[in-house]
């Protein structure tokens, strides 16, 4: 049980010490997305032509750059866990994929929402965004897998392996994509244009409160897998010891008889 | 070499145990075939539709099928625990992957052979003149879908629902796969019919990486 008591500390001094420093992590991520907030909404300046909905772009663009870095720790974890096999990678990944699939999903959201005054159409099957769309049915299937396999080491395992596969397909599907729509004419969003600097200022401060955010989902997450791995364990261990009891008794009766 | 040489005997167990029942080669036919029959009833196309509608068509079924088919290449060594048996063979496990992917793909290809001509009568496509072409896409195309089915296969064979599971895991991943050989096959169709370089390339391409991939992470899923 020792995965158990790095976990979650067991005297009741370092568990208020624990909470206090997350109290104080939780309260300056809040700080910083406020912060962001209001720069977003207020400091940066309107933009020329889309007006007030280009807004939204300060918080649509930092979504995917942290869906990214959350990606990037999952194929990062899966290899380590497959090299190394400590369960506490395996929690890593999984962490790292739940808040980047919350990540993409906020991207996907808030992309129509500026998509239907700017294009006048909510979606559109554009290279960018079908390969967005393919990128969260990839890690919503890596989520689905896991929560199909009961025993921790296999489930570590297998969906590490998927995890690889699925990473692997990333730049496969976008350039097929790429390539397939590359003849018709693409909204163009950003591409080539250049970023006023209060602008980018702005954006940079979004992303690193949506990074603070990415860490705190990602730590209270990894605690929460890390209890769920031991809970399986213990699942498994009283079954296999609940057949073997009613296999000896069977056993006995047998023997009786 | 070392892998070449299992992996012959091991193809050749799976070719056996196959080519006794046929069961996966005729159940894969009459399923790909009804499947084009109810398409062509729902969209009722006109023949020039069909032609473009048809490549698409055909791989999309194809990989319908594929998920299907796929499935048992490891749940039939579940019942009697075969794999384990192989398990302890003492040979490298990626020649027991690659085995089943290159039984898979000749399971396939029959039947796209047994497809080919009804499929270019049905929707009134001149294959004949483009056959050779039209082969290599064939065989890229269901490389691609042998390689990444059966590492799926192995992956949803050791979870709960895995039937349900497989198609899940199996088309986001092959998104690429289904797009290149889609438009591969949509330009033998053209006039003048043309293969595209860059997407038998991304075929090509695809099917390297994931066999590469396979080679170096395959073996994980099986052990025990």
């Amino acid at each position: 049980m020792s995965t158990l008591s790095a976990s979650v500390p067991s005297d009741r001094g370092a568990l208020t010490r624990a909470h206090s420093a997350n109290f104080i992590e939780t309260l300056l991520v809040a700080l910083l997305l406020g912060a962001a907030g209001y720069c977003a909404l207020f400091v940066a300046p309107t933009e020329r032509t889309m007006g007030v909905i280009q807004r939204i772009f300060y918080f649509h663009v930092p979504s995917w750059w942290s869906a990214f870095v959350a990606f990037a720790i999952v194929l990062v974890s899966n290899l380590a866990y497959l090299r190394g096999r400590n369960p506490k990678w395996d929690w890593l990944g999984v962490s790292a994929a739940e808040v980047g699939v919350a990540f993409v999903t906020v991207g996907l959201v808030t992309g129509p929402i500026w998509a239907h005054p700017v294009w006048g159409i909510w979606w559109t099957w554009d290279a960018r965004l079908t390969s967005a769309f393919v990128l969260w049915v990839l890690y919503v299937s890596y989520l689905l897998l896991r929560n199909l396999i009961e025993e921790p080491e296999r489930r570590a395992v297998v969906s590490a392996v998927f995890g690889i596969f699925a990473a692997v397909d990333i730049p496969l599907v976008y350039f097929s994509i790429w390539f397939f729509r590359t003849q018709h004419p693409q909204p163009v969003i950003g591409d080539g244009g250049s970023l006023d600097s209060q602008m980018a200022r702005v954006l940079l401060l979004c992303w690193a409160a949506m990074l603070g955010i990415l860490v705190l989902m990602i730590r209270q997450r990894y605690r929460v897998e890390a209890l769920r791995w031991d809970v399986d364990r213990l699942r498994l261990t009283a079954a296999q010891s609940a057949s073997e009891l009613s296999a000896r008794q069977g056993f006995a009766m047998g023997e009786g008889q | 070499m070392a892998l070449a040489r299992p992996a012959a005997v091991l193809l050749g167990k799976e070719l056996q145990t196959e080519f006794r029942t046929r069961e996966l080669l005729t159940t894969t036919v009459v399923f790909v075939l009804m499947v084009l029959v109810l398409f062509s009833f729902t969209f009722d196309p006109t023949s020039i539709e069909s032609r473009r509608f048809a490549p698409g068509l055909l791989w999309l079924t194809l990989l319908f099928a594929g998920s299907l088919m796929l499935h048992p290449s490891f749940t039939r060594e579940q019942t009697n625990d075969t794999l384990a048996a192989l398990r302890l063979a003492p040979i490298d496990p990626t020649a027991i992957l690659a085995a089943k992917i290159l039984a898979n793909a000749c399971f396939l290809l029959v039947a796209e052979a047994v497809l080919l001509p009804i499929f270019a009568a049905l929707y009134n496509l001149h294959v004949w003149p483009v056959l050779g072409r039209m082969c290599v896409v064939l065989i890229l195309g269901t490389l691609a879908l042998a390689t990444i089915g059966t590492v799926f296969s192995a992956i949803s064979s050791q979870a709960r629902m895995r039937e349900l599971l497989l198609p899940l895991l199996l088309m986001p991943v092959l998104t690429p796969a289904l797009i290149a050989s889609a438009e591969a096959t949509a330009g033998l169709f053209d006039d003048p019919a043309y293969l595209s370089p860059q997407w038998v390339g991304l075929l090509a391409g695809f099917d390297a990486i994931f066999l590469t991939v396979t080679w170096l992470f395959g073996e994980y899923l099986l052990e025990e």
